[in-house]
Parts: C-alpha cells; structure tokens; sequence
C-alpha cells in the first residue's frame, strides 16, 4: 500500500515515538550489571487497518460478508430439510455414495457455524483494537492480619457452638452422620439378585440335542464334514425367547470336527464323538464369542483380545490373557441318530470368577 | 464371407464345449467330452500342480491331496490366483492375478472332480440374487462369518500372520465356493450345516453393505474398521483442524511496517 | 430520537438507556456491576495453545446440546422388537428398543444422523482435545502452584470424560457396544471377593440381563455429565481467578498477565471460536461415517465381529487387557484373575500418575512460590522426559489395542506385535525419556549458544587472514531478556548429617529419595547453567577485538 494519503501522525513510526513516552511496564534496562534485564513491552504497531480506513473497509466488508454467507448457509439447511428426501443418497466423490440428506444438512449447518466464528475472529483481528494491555497480578494468599481475622472468627464460632465441650453432643452427631448412609447402600441391595450358582449352569443338559443355528434343525453327526464349523444351541432355546440373550450368552456353542487320531488330550476325545467336538464358544478371558477357527491348525481364536486355544488339544490357552482352557460339552448320539448333550459344562463357562475355583 | 462361417464354426464349437464342461457334475454331460476335458485337465494339472499336489493329486509334503475337494476348490484356488502358489509362502497364501482361462480352469476342475467326489461349481441360481433375504443373510455372516471378516467383510487378523481377506469385490461364485470348500485356514460351511439358502442369503447381505453400490448414509466408511480408525481420523482431521483455525484465531495481525 | 417533550425531559432528567436500566435492575438483585469491574476487560495472553482448553469446552457444549437432542428419540429399554424402519438388511430382525431407536434416529428422523454423528465426533475430539490440552500444560508447568487443584479438576473431568464416553458407546446396544460391555462383565467378575456380586448387581442378575441400558442412560446422561458440567464451571472460575499464564517475553513479569480484554476481542475470538469449533465437527459430520450401528447390527452374546475395540480413549485399557498374560491363580477353591485385574489396576495407577505429579514436583524443588510465567518443556528437561516417557508409554498401549488392525494393515503377526507391546511397554519409555532429556539439553546449549554469540546471520565473511566465518548477529534485547527468564533450580542437598555438638542424625529415606530426584532434576546432567552477565560481557567485549 502506498502511504501518500495516510496523515503523517498515523504512520506507524510516529506512533510508536510518540508510544514510547507513556510505555507500560517498562521494567529495567539493560546494563553492565544485567544485559538480560526486560527491556519491557514493545511499543505496539499499527495494523494496516489501524491507519487505512481503505483496508478497514475491506474487513469490514469480508466480516458482513462471512455473516451474510451463514445466512444463506442456514436458509440452505432448512431447504434441504424440507426438500430432500431421507432416503436419497448421492455419489460424492471422493467420499463416495452418502445419504443426500445427512450431507446437504451437514454442510450448511458446519457452513453457517464456521461462517458467523470466522466472521467474529476476523472482526477480532483487524478491525478491534490489537494493542495489548496489562493487568496487575495480586496475591492470592489473604493477608496476615485477613488470616488472624478469620482464624479467630473460627474459633469464636466454635467456642460458641460449644462443639468442644459438649462430647456427648459432638460424638453422637458423627455416630449418627457416620450411619445414615448406610441406608443409602441399603437401598442398592435389589439393583440385582446374589449370584447364586447361577454361572455354574447352562441351558444344557442331558439328551439336549445340538440345534444348529443357521437352519434351526438338530446335527447328525454326518453333517459335520472334518475342517467345517457350526454354532449350535441348546434344543428348545428360540430367538423370540424372553431369556434368550441371557441364555445364549452362556450356552453357546461351537462344533468341529478333527480326525480322531489328531486329537491330542484324552479326555478330548472321550467326550467327542467320531471326532465331533463341542466346545463352549465364549472365551474364557472376558467372555466374548470367539470363534475365528482356524481348520488347518485348529487353533481358535478370540477377535476382542487374541487368546488362543487349541481345539486339538483340550482348548488349551496357547497365547493371550486367557487363564484357562475352553470348557468342553459331553456329546453323543440319541436313538434317532441326532447329535446330543451328555449333560451340561462341568465347569462355569466363560469368564473367571471370584467363586469358580 | 467364407471367413465369417469358419469363425461361426469356431465359436459354435467352443460353445458347444463349453456347454459341455460348464455344469461340471451334470448328469447331461456327453461321456466323451467329459472324458477328453478329464484328460485337458490332468495335462494341465501335471503342468502347474503335481509338482506339490502330487501326480495322481495323492498330495505331498508340498501341497495337501486334492482327492474329493471338489471342483469348486478348483474354480475358487485357481480363479483367485492363489493357486498355483509361489514355491516361498508366507503365512498364507495370498489373492494374485489369475494366469488360466476360464475353459482351463474348468478342465482342470473336472479332472480333480473325477479323482473323487467333491462340491461341484455353484451355479448363478445359487449364488445370484433373486430370492435372497438380505436381513437373514446379516444375521448369518455375523453368525458364522464376521468373527473373522468384520462385520461388513472388510477382513481381519488371524494368528501368526494368517489374516481372514478382505470381501470387497469378491465375486459371489468364490464367496460360494469358499463357504462350501473353506480354503486354506478357513473352515468350511458345508451344505449340511449351511443350506444353499444360507449361502445365498450371505452372498445377498455382502453384496448390500459391501458392493459397489453400497450407500454408506453417513459419508466416509474409513475403511469399516471401527473406533481405531474413527479415532485416527478425529486426532488428524478433527483436531487437527481445530488447531489449525485456534492458530489463526490466536495468532497476531500483521502489522503495518512489514506490508 | 425525536420523542414528545413529556419523555423528553423525563430523560434529560434521570431516564438512561433501556439496557442501563435493565442492568441497574439486574445489579440491585445480582450486584453484576462489581463482578463486570473486575472481569469485563479482563486480559487473556494470546497464544494458540491456551485455545485448546476452549476445544475441550466447547465440544462438551456441542456434546451436550446434541444429546438433549438425541434423548428426545432415543428410547433406553431392552425389550425386544422386530425391525421394521427404512434399513433394508436389518428388516424383521429382532432387537432391543434401544437399537431400534437409534436406527429410528439415524434413518428415520431427519437430521437425526447428522446430530448423532456431532454427538460421537464431538466426544472423540472432546477427549482427544482434553489429553492435549492436559499435554499443553504439564509441558509448560502450567500446573505447578497455584494451579494444582485446577489441575486436579481438568484430571476429573478427563477421568469422568472416560467413563461418561464409555457408557453412551454402549447404549444403542449394537454388536460392537455389546462386546464392549460383555468386556466389563468380565472385568467385574476379575474383581476379588466381590466381583460376581458387583456384576450381578450392575447388569440385574446374569450378563446381559435386561437393566443396563436404562442403568447407563442415566448415568450417561445425567449423574455424569451434571458432575462434569459443575467441575467444568469450577474450573473456569479457578482460570478467572488465577488470571491465565504467559510464555516469557518482554514486559511480563510473574505479576502481571500481557494479553487482549475480554470485551472485545476475547469475546469476539472465544465467542467466534464456539462455532468455529462447532462448524469444525458439523462439517466432519456431514462427510465422515462414525459409529455407523446398521452394519455392526443389533447386540448378540454369541456374535462377534473381528476388530472389536472401544472407543481411542480406551483404546490404553484395551491394550493393556490385550497383552497382559493369563494368569489365573487358584487357591482354596476361589480364583485370583490376575490377567484380568493387573490391567484394570494399572489403567487407573496410570491414571493417578498425572493426578499427582504437580504435588511430587513441588516436593521435589521445594518452591513454595506462585508460577505465572510457563516454562519452555526445553528448559526442564526431567519433567519433559517424565511426559514423553508417559506418552510413549500410553502410545505403545494404543498400538496393543489395535494390535489385530496393525497386523492385517502392515502384514505382520498379531502375535509379534503383541510381544513388542510386551517388551516395548517397558523399554520404550525409558529410551523416550533418554532421548528427550539429551534434546532438551542440546536446545538449551543452543540457547546459551544463541544468547552469547548472537543469531547465525547466514553471511559468510573472509577475515584477513584467510579464515572464513559466519557472522553472527547479536540479539535483541526482548529476545536475550526471553532466552534467560527461566528460573534455575540448584538440586537440594541432604543437609548437614552431623549437629553441632557431634551427634550424628539420621536421615530419613524421604529425605534420601528427594535429594536423589532433586539431583535427577536440576544436576549438573539436567540443564546446561544459563549464560551469565560475565560470560556475555566477556564475550561481547572480546568480539569487539576482532
């Protein structure tokens, strides 16, 4: 900018001269003793819009503008809620294919927001005074004598409350503010029932044929084929049950077939059958459904925190924060020739507890 | 003119081949040119395969045995690339691009299908739309299927480097056939315990929450990955954003002097 | 105005404007002229870092808003229904109110997508802006007196932040959400003694009962955030009251504070940096999935999806949880889930350590002063190193909780990774603290550096003689007054062991420890000593000679 129209007591050399004189907080100079003392605040300096009113104008003109552009922006979102339909989705490159709606009200609610902050910050910046001022600090600490004041205030107020004489009075009032709570605590006690034995059973048990879950049909064991995998509940537990998640969350259970010869532990095989295994599907760490079954190596492994067990040998923890195996369900087969339970877990099944033992 | 009857001929004849090989399994199918394919195929198994598979597809230290995999492992190992396999494998053997023809790989297919019974090649009508519950098929994958692909198939991780790929753009014959076969570490989902139902409902749901046409009503996916993402995305872009704008909003004016 | 004379004169006389009157009125009742004296104008220093405390404030402001919003249509029940809104692929499926509700808001109500998702960005950027402001002011010694109980509060309000976060990820009781909360019925349980009890009384009998959507809706939205909204209010007062901080520079002292007024232009900037913040989030909402519950689909104890993780600002539990081994001690038929409970102990201890680090470090030095001046993280190089071995810590934490997506993302091995969490865990922060001190120390030499022999000025002259040298600029007065405000710590000594009269005393090991730390804070190894008034002039003269 040229500086021919600006009357010369505007030109920042001039200020800042004549700045000097009244500079505040000016601390010390610097001299042989101190050459880093604080040479205090530096004068302050004029903003072009400080001494051009052309270029104050123009702010001016980019504030109203931001303000006059959120408008719009705010006519645009309540356009968009009453034209767009909910369900209409758009391609938007590079984002891809979105919902019109959700995009359109998005932008312009964003747009009328940024608008009126960036209209008030710019205002701020070049068109509010810039010069910076200085305020005072003062102790937080009271004074002594605002200290002995209060102290002795204190103990006039005790004194008078007689809190220290009476100990009767003072010892049953801590007695009674100590118990009352307790009624609060009280009243927590129906917030659920006492676990009972309730971890230790599952919906399985004896001749509780294996229902698989996709098709909602028992399992003969020729429909597990070696190297596949099926969920399956426990017969009678539907969908539609009021209980069902809490039931599920226990009885879940997951099937696979190993050749028998690759099975490595016992008692695996014992309670197998031909092969056929069934083993809880909730991990043992915290509980999630694992299940990501690796059919080469018959590993499984829980996606929440990577314990892994292997299914050929008793669902041994073979890495992962779980503490113990996965339990295993009893399996045969009843007369019609369908796959079931020989019983129920003989240990609670997922997470450990306190009382498991 | 005489050149557009040859090469009608031509055609007319690898059609005619084709119709033969195609519904691999079919009771239809000529003797004759089902026993010429089975010898097509073995040539081109003893080519690219018996080096691990084995000669006869008996299955070495190098490879397992493909007796009574089935035509669909065929199609699915050899369509995907991954089969034939690189000698150097790492964890798993990945996705590469497909080196034989759709004809060769059928011939192939039809050659280990005759070395014992397996799941044949899905057909269009099981693994195609129509008729397909979308909301049944969601309740499946996240069943039997989301553990290890996530819960709209963008994949995930498995041991030791093992990882369940990602679905995106796989197409619904290798979904099929994957289910039926479970290549590699990953289980099968036989007709026993899955129905063609199952499948096709599955195949459905994918095609809904991850196609191409898929509408993702609240903008970008970031990858279907869940919080890591969306928490990466709010640390970079979302205060990342809000710092560049405090630095402005707290940054000085320029002055006079300096313009 | 041109008004009848009647109204005329009455004004002339003793009528003031309409918002004069209306702050008499207020002021008979309120007294808001004594309050505006000392706050109206008062000063805020300007520097980018102090907004960052606005983010946090701000976005819980947006969070709220939208909330009151969203509870209009959310509905906190477990009750099972069938789906039956506009989602295609969840069409007849069965789940709870809660899910359905939030299916209702994200594609049935208008607009209802874009408020719920401000509301989640809105919470990530909420807690990610909290960690790094809480950043800003630990590096800077922001919290050392008399700030430590405001520092006390933001830790609070983090705390809160984590679990006020934790229970809204779980109400719309979506696959991911359910995971989340089968996680901490596994945690309860690893609590000794009392955990199966603990856990039967939060979920209303067995996991997942059909209570504790409703339970967490009124902690999430009410008990929680109405404590957080009152430690919020507090902890702007206490900032009115301390007066806020300064960088050293020229003119400010530790008595006074070097900045703008409130009216104008903080009013402008702070009230403009709100809807700057909230244009921020609204913009990310309109183009950014987040939360996206339709694909995860309605909560099933017996499904799962791969890359099952909380929320990033859990992502440090999660980690610890990933990696911690499995052990599990049985003894007299109970069980002592170690696995489980280390991790949930260490969170918090981890936790704690920021909580009371500004009460260790006034121990340690001592100083009983007020700090209004913030110090360079350069100039303190222990503290700076306790930070980045704290965040390197907390980083290898996050890189645990995702440690399924590093894998699958840079083709390495779960299991590997989980190893390097393990080990990394407790190597790398001490390298981090290492290497942070040695930059530290060498940012302070340069300092000195700069301050005794002037800026390198880029012009290379030839002497006389043939040798070629940069010259180097000498500094201002307000940049040599800025490089050595810092104040200089002399590390405490045990004081003398032996009285007077010969008897030897015992020193106690507090005492011990403090001169160890002390020494590990401001030794000869901790901080290059500031260039003294002699150093410069000898210098300075000397220079004139060449």
């Amino acid at each position: 900018m040229s500086s021919q129209d600006i009357p010369e007591e505007n030109l920042p050399a001039v200020q800042a001269a004549s700045h000097a004189e009244h500079e505040h907080g000016a601390v010390g100079v610097a001299d042989e003793k101190n050459p880093f003392a604080d040479p205090g605040l530096p004068p302050h300096e004029h903003r072009v819009q400080d001494i051009d009113e052309r270029a104050a104008k123009r702010s001016e003109r980019a504030v109203a503008l931001m303000f006059t552009l959120s408008m719009v922006a705010t006519v645009a979102f309540i356009v968009s809620y009453v034209v767009i339909p909910k369900d209409k989705a758009i391609f938007v490159f590079p984002i891809g294919h979105l919902s019109a709606l959700n995009f359109a009200l998005g932008l312009s609610l964003g747009l009328a927001l940024f608008l009126i902050g960036a209209g008030a910050v710019h205002w701020a910046r070049t068109l509010m005074s810039d010069e910076e001022l200085v305020d005072e600090r003062h102790a937080i600490s009271a004074p002594p004598e605002v200290k002995a004041k209060v102290l002795a205030d204190f103990k006039q107020g005790a004194k008078e409350s007689a809190i220290g004489r009476r100990k009767l009075v003072r010892n049953t009032m801590f007695g009674a503010l100590a118990l009352f709570p307790l009624s609060g605590v009280m009243l927590l006690r129906d917030l659920g029932p006492l676990p009972g034995t309730k971890l230790r059973h599952t919906l399985w048990s004896k001749g509780k044929l294996l229902v698989n879950m996709n098709t909602n049909e028992p399992l003969r064991p020729s429909d597990i084929a070696v190297g596949s995998l099926t969920f399956v509940k426990p017969e009678g537990l539907e969908e539609d049950d009021h209980e069902f998640q809490t039931e599920i969350a226990k009885s879940a259970v997951m099937i696979v077939r190993i050749q028998p010869d690759e099975i490595k532990d016992k008692q695996e095989l014992d309670w197998s059958y031909q092969g056929i295994v069934a083993y809880s599907k909730i991990c043992t760490h915290v509980g999630c459904p694992i299940s990501l079954y690796e059919q080469q190596t018959h590993h499984v492994l829980c996606p929440c925190h990577q314990s892994t067990f292997d299914l050929s040998d008793g669902a041994r923890v073979i890495f992962g924060p779980a503490g113990h195996p996965l339990p295993q369900l009893r399996i045969g087969v009843n007369d019609q020739g369908y796959l079931e339970a020989l019983g129920d877990f003989s240990e609670p099944v997922g997470p450990a507890f306190w009382e498991r033992g | 003119m005489a050149a557009v009857v040859v090469l009608l001929i031509a055609l007319a004849a690898i059609g005619g081949l084709y119709s033969a090989v195609a519904p691999t399994g079919q009771a239809k199918a000529d003797e004759s040119a089902q026993s010429l394919t089975i010898t097509e195929g073995q040539r081109l198994y003893s080519v690219g395969c018996a080096s691990c598979h084995g000669t006869g597809g008996q299955g070495s230290s190098d490879g397992p045995s493909l007796v009574g995999v089935g035509a669909a492992a065929v199609d699915f190992q050899v369509s995907t690339g991954r089969m034939p396999a690189a000698t150097a494998q790492g964890a798993q053997i990945p996705k590469k691009r497909n080196i034989y023809s759709q004809a060769q790989i059928d011939q192939l297919a039809t050659y280990i299908a005759s070395l014992g019974t397996g799941p044949s090649v899905p057909t269009e009508a099981q693994y195609g739309p129509e008729g397909a519950d979308i909301a049944k098929g969601g309740e499946l994958f996240r069943t039997n299927c989301a553990q290890c692909h996530n819960f709209t198939g963008h994949g995930g991780a498995l041991t030791h480097g093992k990882f369940a790929p990602d679905l995106e753009g796989v197409a619904p014959k290798h979904i099929y056939e994957a289910m039926q076969t479970g290549p590699q570490n990953m289980p099968s989902f036989p007709d026993t315990t899955m129905s063609e139902k199952n499948k096709k409902d599955i195949i459905a749901y994918l095609d809904a929450v991850n196609g191409d046409d898929t509408v993702e009503p609240g903008g970008l996916s970031l990858g279907g990955l869940g919080p890591v993402s969306e928490g990466l995305f709010a640390w970079i872009f979302g205060l990342g954003a809000l710092i560049a704008v405090a630095v402005w909003v707290a940054a000085r004016t320029a002055k006079a002097k300096k313009s | 105005m041109s008004t009848t004379p009647n109204t005329d004169a009455r004004s002339s006389r003793e009528k003031a404007p309409a918002g004069e009157r209306v702050a008499d009125w207020a002021d008979g009742r309120l007294g808001i002229y004594s309050l505006a004296k000392a706050n109206m104008r008062k000063i805020f220093p300007d520097h980018w870092s102090f907004m960052l405390g606005e983010v946090c404030m701000y976005s819980f402001i947006i969070i709220i808003l939208t909330g009151v919003y969203l509870t209009l249509f959310f509905h906190p029940s477990m009750n099972e229904v069938e789906y039956h809104g506009s989602y295609i692929p969840l069409q007849g499926q069965l789940m709870s109110e809660a899910f359905n509700s939030t299916m209702h808001i994200s594609f049935d109500v208008r607009g209802g997508l874009l408020i719920r998702q401000i509301h989640h960005w809105a919470a990530l950027i909420f807690v990610a802006a909290m960690m790094i402001h809480m950043m800003r002011v630990f590096f800077t010694g922001a919290f050392r007196k008399p700030r430590e109980v405001n520092w006390l509060f933001g830790w609070l309000l983090l705390v809160l932040s984590l679990f006020t976060g934790f229970t809204g990820y779980s109400l719309p009781d979506d696959l991911l959400s359910g995971t989340g909360v089968r996680f901490i019925e596994g945690v309860l349980l690893s609590v000794p003694i009392v955990g199966t009890y603990l856990s039967f009384f939060i979920f209303g009998g067995e996991f997942p009962g059909g209570d504790f959507v409703a339970r967490f809706y009124s902690v999430h939205i009410l008990l929680l955030p109405g404590i957080m909204l009152g430690l919020m209010v507090a902890h702007l007062i206490l900032v009115f009251y301390h007066k806020h901080t300064q960088f050293a520079g020229p003119g400010k002292t530790n008595n006074n504070v070097v900045g703008m007024p409130l009216l104008p232009v903080y009013m402008a900037k702070a009230g403009g940096f709100f809807f700057l913040v909230f244009g921020v989030i609204a913009v990310i909402a309109a183009i950014a999935s987040i939360n996206p519950i339709w694909a995860m689909g309605p909560y099933r104890p017996d499904q799962v999806s791969t890359g099952a993780q909380p929320d990033w600002y859990m992502g440090f539990a999660e980690g610890l949880v990933r990696v911690m081994p499995g052990w599990e001690i049985n003894l007299w038929g109970h069980t002592l889930v170690l696995g489980v409970f280390i991790p949930i102990v260490v969170f918090p201890l981890v936790l704690v350590a920021i909580a009371v680090y500004p009460f260790i470090e006034s121990w340690v030095t001592g100083d009983k002063n007020e700090h209004h001046i913030l110090d360079r993280p350069r100039n303190t190089p222990t503290r700076t190193g306790f930070g980045v071995a704290w965040l390197a810590a907390y980083f290898v934490m996050l890189i645990g909780g995702g440690n399924d997506l590093w894998a699958t993302h840079f083709h390495l091995s779960i299991n590997a990774i989980t190893w390097f969490v393990r080990i990394g865990f407790f190597v790398i922060p001490v390298l981090a603290f290492i290497a942070t001190k040695r930059i530290c120390l060498g940012l302070q030499r340069r300092d000195k550096d700069k301050v005794l022999h002037g800026r390198e000025s880029g012009i290379i002259k030839r002497l006389p003689h043939g040798e070629f040298i940069e010259v180097h600029e000498p500094l201002s007065q307000e940049a040599l007054h800025t490089l050595t405000a810092h104040h200089q710590y002399e590390p405490a000594m045990i004081g003398a062991t032996v009285d007077e009269n010969g008897v030897e005393r015992k020193v106690s090991g507090a005492e011990k420890l403090r001169a160890k730390l002390s020494k590990s804070y401001y030794g000869e190894d901790s901080q290059i000593p500031k260039p003294t008034a002699e150093e410069y002039k000898e210098i300075t003269s000397g220079h004139g000679h060449h």
